[in-house]
């Protein structure tokens, strides 16, 4: 909430030009969201601070005609975010230009410069700051903000470097936010142009320049891509031939992943069994529908998921699908539902997935699963996966005994899975036949567990 | 003539052109129940009469046809019908639709409709006319082969006119007869037991000989109660014949009504001459009716072809069938559904002993009338889904069943003896404690939780809750709360007091005082508002007992979930450590005697607020405490500075200084409701609704019951916690000032308010329920919600425009659900009306409301 710039070149009351504000005064300035006021808390030869104080309404944050929050209770009046950004660029908005009518010299030369940085918001990321700050040449100190059990969360920051102040502006406007990463307005198309310009000269070869342009982007990933090729077509360089290290690339992986496999092993043993109409049960975000949308033989096609978020996904990623499909129409529909709970609207289709569902499932509600499954659905074909948990000592970053998700309420052994599976298909008249899915290890087995149930007679 | 038709279904209209049909549907029925097929090609076509118009026409007719009769409504097709093929898809959508179906010929003579051609503005030539006067009298006989039983001919200009129109109720359409009924199960010739049980309802019966060895039985109750025999009358008990002269003396003469089963059609079937397996003790029926005069065999056939298939009752709210009936077949009429009323849903597959597998059509009923049916023998009668089967198997040695309706008891006198010896070895008991309900429970519909939801609730008449709150809710629902048979009942949300009018705090007793005192309740209570976060805790006395009542039981026997239904600790242990303390605390103040009940409901604080909402704090409170201090110590540090240049700046140090200590008051208000919780001895647990235990929802009890009983469950117990309460008489204006002082002495000792009530759980104003709580906060706690500096006046006197009533009336919608779902717990109701209460509450607190009253 407060950024302080002091120089030590004398004679330092020019500071007071190079800002446009007059060393003696305060002033206070309107931002939007609240006022600025500008002071200096030293001026004399020697030495001279300007500060740059903020005063966010924090009710009108809330209450506002355009309202940025939902909670009154909030960290923003007090911290140096974006705000801050936004308040650089009314009050200095000629400095940070690197234009000084009375001092037009002095504007294009490099002076020692100390700019303090109060409560900037990193979130245990100790190093954050470091990162972003020294590849530009600061000499950078970072120290803990007040105590409390909020500690860590927010840093003082004293950057100290020789360089013109239109520079040293343009970076603190630019990196606030990407240390903060949280906008406190709409990213539109517009920032990328803002981002052009500030980071004109020097983003291209910042090392965390990916990340820079993710955050002040807001993670949107369109205007990300975007930004990294205007960055690539002003350096000169193949944007293709970059693409790999682009984390925003859109390349695929070498590698296919044991998600991709999975999929794969599905939409290839419901093309052997051939139903012609398939609801997927727990879809997601419909990437296993998308596939299947894709080949001909499938002419009726649902999805099934909790989500209502994931759902739309779905339907976007299916809308994009059938624009690839060759064949006779295809018939699809979306359900927000629960495979806990009877819904007709599933049952009628010819063979169902339950792709990585069941370990989302309480344990004591599995009966009750397979009632609404194998009782209520009823399909002719059921393919069910699960993680194998006899594998999960092979993944180097899970912690012994730890599961592969957050949200999964257990993970079972090949026994386990083989229990349960076998007991289901008899009480319920189906036959099942176990496999796995992925790379095979000899004495735990593949790390995916596959079930394909058949109906008899 | 009269003409007589069912009071909804399809009229056909049959005629040639110019035969007076549009005249005459004009003069006897609303437009609106009028299909003409010129005015739907006009519709389709506008000028066009090309054969596509026709057939685009009548394919718009059918399917406004389709959803009339769906509505139990008219339908009358005005065309021509003059080819059996042009009849047929109607009939068959009358059949579709179970729907009567009654044919009207208009046949005034050729003479007539050629002089009526004439008047029209665009004549058909002659010829057509003729031929369709012809094709007429052809269809007249075909039509029984087309299966249209009811027909009538109006044969002159005449009988046309004169003809009058009366519209008869279907004869399964008793509605009118509102009991109370004494429905009685499968007889099976049991004629002593079923005496017995008719002498044990109260009956009189009378018999008087006639000659010839005949005689004649009345039935007669004192208060007017009326028999209705489930069908079933005959066959493998000793005295079929007494039974059926018993049966249709009362039937004919006495006002019993009979519903007839599929062994009675059978013999009907072979008194009728039909070739039919004399099995299952059709042959000691036949046996018996042979040595009868032939006019009783007689009598026999057509008292039982008479019987309609099934009966409404009592405005729609009993049916009665002898194998049950779904709710889309009621008061129909088809083939399927005298079907189903005399065997149920069947899949048409038989079983190892050769009876067909009948499908469970009672675990996925709906519907709104209750269903009282037999046909399958049980052991004992239980209701699933508000249906009950009462063929308790008398002539299989079990007993004879009566439902009294509408008390819904049932009476039994055991068999004398076993008559037949079933077939299937008998079910054995399944071993499962589960009432027939819960079992069915045990799979709850989407359509409870989907799209727009509607509730009746006993306080506020039909709750409703958009598609909108249920799409956004689904989610919680499903992934993240405990497992519906525990989910009996979730809180209300609680609305603040109005803001007061200031100057200085912005919530003063006042207000919350006022809000009773303008809804005419003179009597509250104000109790402690403990800082915690609210928990439910559902508990039964051991598994067995949670078996038993909740149809579910885990180690712990009982959960303790949050406002949103979600599991309070994550690990089952703890919990069941706190359940645990719960129960004991329950046994030793000896609730489950005085209650007699074997479980509870309690409606709880659990203290410290970061035994759950840890992360909560951790993530956001502590943080905001962290940056103000952090971000306003370099704020006033230089201001400082400035001031001592420029004195001007004094104004701003100040106001940063304020800012300052707003932010410290801010860092001890919400450290205050942390602790941490190593044990399940660290955390405090105050019940303040004793909500609801075996046969009761305790909100017929003023709250000074709840929390003395709550008094009681804390005494000397390490966990629970009494709260501190006090009942104020409005009207006294010295206990509002000392409730007042006791809020104000509360909240500056760092408390965070209290929560006034009306003295009773449920006041009522002019009718209307009123708000069941109304928070009122101290100065310091409110920082947690409206921000560290909202005390500053420039920002309390905005804050004290916020609108409460909206989250008034929500608390109150949620409050009537709440209530509701724990009422139909209680009943016994299908565990689906107890969910769909819950997850509407749910699904209203997503209601966007003004951020954080």
């Amino acid at each position: 909430m407060l950024l302080t710039i002091t120089t030590t070149r004398k004679p330092a009351t020019d500071l007071g030009y190079l800002l446009h504000k007059h060393p003696d005064k305060t002033q206070t300035f309107d931002t939007g969201a609240g006022k600025a006021h500008v002071f200096y808390t030293e001026a004399t030869d020697e030495r001279c601070t300007a500060a740059l104080l903020l005063d966010i309404d924090p009710i009108e944050l809330v209450r506002g005609p355009n309202p940025v929050l939902h909670d009154y209770v909030n960290d923003r009046p007090y911290v140096s975010s974006s705000f801050l950004s936004v308040a650089m660029s009314r009050t200095y908005a000629t400095a940070l230009a690197g234009r000084c009518r009375d001092r037009p010299e002095l504007a294009k030369t490099p002076i020692p410069l100390e700019a303090r940085i109060a409560a900037v918001p990193c979130r245990g990321q100790d190093d954050l700051v470091q990162r972003l700050f020294t590849p530009l040449g600061y000499e950078t100190e970072v120290e803990d903000g007040a105590g409390g059990s909020g500690k860590g969360r927010y840093r003082n920051v004293t950057l100290r470097a020789t360089k013109t102040l239109a520079d040293m502006l343009a970076h603190i406007y630019v990196l606030l936010p990407v240390a903060d990463n949280r906008k406190h307005y709409y990213i539109g198309d517009a920032e990328v142009d803002k981002l052009m310009k500030r980071g004109r000269g020097w983003l291209d070869d910042h090392p965390e320049r990916n990340l820079i342009v993710r955050r002040y982007l807001g993670h949107r990933r369109a205007l990300t891509s975007e930004a990294a090729n205007q960055l690539d077509a002003e350096a000169g360089l193949d944007a293709e031939a970059e693409n790999a290290e682009n984390p925003a690339g859109t390349r695929r992986k070498e590698h296919p992943t044991l998600h991709d496999e999975r999929i794969d092993w599905a939409v290839e043993t419901l093309a052997r069994l051939g139903p012609a109409s398939i609801v997927d049960l727990g879809c997601g975000e419909g990437r296993l529908l998308r596939r299947l949308a894709e080949r001909p033989e499938f002419t009726e096609l649902a999805g099934a998921d909790a989500s209502a978020w994931s759902l739309e996904m779905a339907k976007h990623r299916l809308r994009k699908a059938r624009k690839n499909r060759a064949g006779p129409d295809l018939d699809v529909e979306l359900f927000q539902t629960a495979l806990t709970f009877r819904d007709e609207r599933l049952e009628g289709y010819e063979a169902a997935t339950l792709i990585e569902v069941i370990e989302h499932i309480e344990p004591n509600r599995l009966d009750t699963l397979e009632e609404v499954v194998l009782g209520r659905i009823r399909p002719a074909i059921l393919l069910a996966t699960t993680p194998n948990r006899e594998y999960n000592v092979l993944y180097p970053g899970l912690e012994e005994g730890g599961l592969r998700h957050r949200d999964h309420r257990f993970e079972w052994t090949r026994a386990e899975f083989r229990r349960w599976t076998e007991r289901a298909a008899e009480r319920r008249g189906y036959t099942v036949t176990i496999g796995g899915v992925g790379e095979a290890d000899d004495t735990r087995g593949q790390p995916t567990q596959t079930g394909v149930f058949e109906r008899c007679g | 003539m009269r003409v007589t038709i069912p009071d909804w279904g399809l009229i056909l209209m049959i005629g040639a052109s110019g035969a007076g049909k549009t005249t005459f549907v004009r003069k006897h029925f609303r437009a609106t129940e009028v299909l003409s097929s010129d005015h739907y090609r006009s519709v389709v076509a506008d000028d066009d009469r090309s054969r596509q118009t026709s057939t685009d026409a009548f394919e718009v007719m059918r399917e406004i046809a389709r959803r009339r009769l769906g509505r139990k409504l008219h339908a009358v097709i005005d065309a021509t019908n003059l080819v059996p093929e042009d009849r047929r898809r109607f009939i068959d959508l009358a059949r579709d639709c179970h729907a009567p179906l009654a044919a009207i010929i208009a046949d005034p003579g050729e003479r007539a409709c050629l002089a009526q051609n004439e008047q029209r503005a665009d004549p058909r030539p002659r010829h057509v006319i003729q031929r369709h006067c012809r094709t007429v009298r052809r269809s007249i006989k075909g039509l029984r082969r087309e299966s249209v039983r009811r027909w009538y001919r109006l044969a002159s200009p005449e009988e046309l006119r004169e003809a009058t129109l009366e519209r008869q109720p279907l004869a399964c359409n008793r509605r009118a007869l509102s009991g109370p009924f004494d429905i009685i199960g499968d007889v099976h010739g049991c004629f002593d037991e079923l005496l017995e049980l008719l002498q044990k309802l109260d009956y009189r019966v009378d018999r008087r000989d006639e000659a010839g060895g005949d005689c004649r039985f009345t039935l007669e109750h004192p208060d007017g109660r009326r028999p209705v025999f489930l069908g079933d009358l005959v066959d493998r008990g000793p005295e079929s014949v007494r039974t059926l002269r018993l049966v249709m003396d009362a039937v004919e003469h006495g006002g019993a009504l009979a519903a007839p089963g599929n062994h009675d059609a059978k013999l009907a079937r072979a008194l009728s001459g039909h070739d039919v397996q004399r099995t299952h003790g059709l042959d000691r029926t036949m046996e018996e009716l042979e040595k009868q005069p032939e006019a009783f065999r007689e009598r026999v056939k057509a008292f039982v072809k008479r019987l309609p298939s099934h009966y409404e009752l009592d405005r729609g709210r009993l049916v009665v069938a002898h194998a049950g009936m779904k709710e889309d077949l009621q008061g129909r009429i088809s083939r399927e559904v005298r079907d189903f009323a005399l065997y149920g849903e069947t899949t048409g597959e038989t079983d190892e002993f050769g009876l067909p597998v009948r499908l469970n059509w009672a675990r996925d009923y709906r519907g709104r009338p209750c269903v009282v049916y037999g046909h399958t023998p049980v052991t004992t009668p239980e209701w699933v889904n508000n249906t009950i089967c009462i063929d308790t198997g008398c002539a299989f040695g079990g007993r004879l069943t009566a439902l009294r309706y509408p008390e819904r008891e049932t009476v039994s006198v055991d068999a004398r003896r076993t008559y037949w010896e079933p077939a299937t070895p008998p079910a054995e008991p399944a071993g499962d404690a589960r009432t027939a309900q819960q079992q069915s429970d045990e799979l709850l519909d989407m359509k409870d939780m989907t799209g727009a939801l509607s509730s009746h609730t006993r306080l506020l008449g039909t709750v409703r809750v958009g598609r909108k709150n249920t799409a956004a809710a689904l989610e919680t629902m499903i992934r993240f709360a405990i497992d519906p048979r525990w989910l009996i009942y979730l809180p209300p949300t609680m609305a603040p007091c109005d803001a007061s009018p200031g100057p200085g705090l912005l919530e003063r007793p006042k207000e919350a005082f006022d809000h009773f005192r303008t809804r005419s309740v003179r009597h509250v209570i104000c109790e402690d508002k403990h800082m915690g976060s609210r928990a439910v805790v559902v508990l039964a006395a051991d598994p067995d007992a949670a078996l038993r009542r909740f149809g579910v039981t885990n180690d712990a026997a009982g959960v303790v979930y949050t406002r949103t239904g979600r599991r309070f600790f994550d690990d089952p242990a703890f919990e069941a450590l706190v359940i645990d303390h719960v129960r004991r605390g329950v046994a030793d103040a000896g609730l489950w005697a005085e209650l007699d009940t074997d479980w509870i409901c309690l409606d709880c604080e659990l203290m410290p607020w970061s035994a759950k909402g840890g992360g909560l704090v951790a993530r956001h409170y502590a943080p905001v405490a962290a940056a103000a201090a952090t971000g306003l110590d370099a704020a006033v540090d230089a201001l400082a500075a400035a001031c001592r240049r420029n004195p001007d700046n004094r104004e701003l140090l100040d106001r940063y200084r304020r800012r300052r200590e707003m932010a410290a008051a801010y860092d001890a208000a919400y450290r205050r409701y942390n602790w941490p919780v190593d044990s399940v001895e660290d955390l405090e647990i105050a019940p303040f609704h004793i909500l609801a235990s075996e046969g009761a929802v305790h909100v017929d009890r003023p709250h000074t019951w709840h929390m003395e009983l709550a008094a009681r469950l804390a005494r000397d117990h390490p966990v629970l916690a009494a709260t501190e309460h006090r009942t104020v008489d409005l009207d006294d204006a010295r206990q509002v000032e000392d409730a007042t002082r006791w809020w104000e002495t509360h909240t500056e000792r760092g408390a965070e308010g209290m929560v006034v009530k009306s003295l009773e759980f449920v006041a009522r104003t002019s009718g209307s329920p009123v708000s069941p709580a109304i928070k009122c906060r101290g100065e310091e706690y409110l920082r947690i919600i409206y921000g560290p500096e909202y005390t500053e006046p420039r920002n309390i006197e905005r804050l004290r425009r916020r609108a409460t009533g909206f989250k008034q009336r929500l608390a109150l919608r949620e409050f009537a659900l709440g209530i509701d779902a724990l009422e139909k717990f209680i009943q016994g109701a299908p565990l689906r009306e107890v969910h769909r209460r819950v997850f509407s509450i749910l699904a209203l607190e997503t209601e966007p409301i003004d951020p954080r009253l």
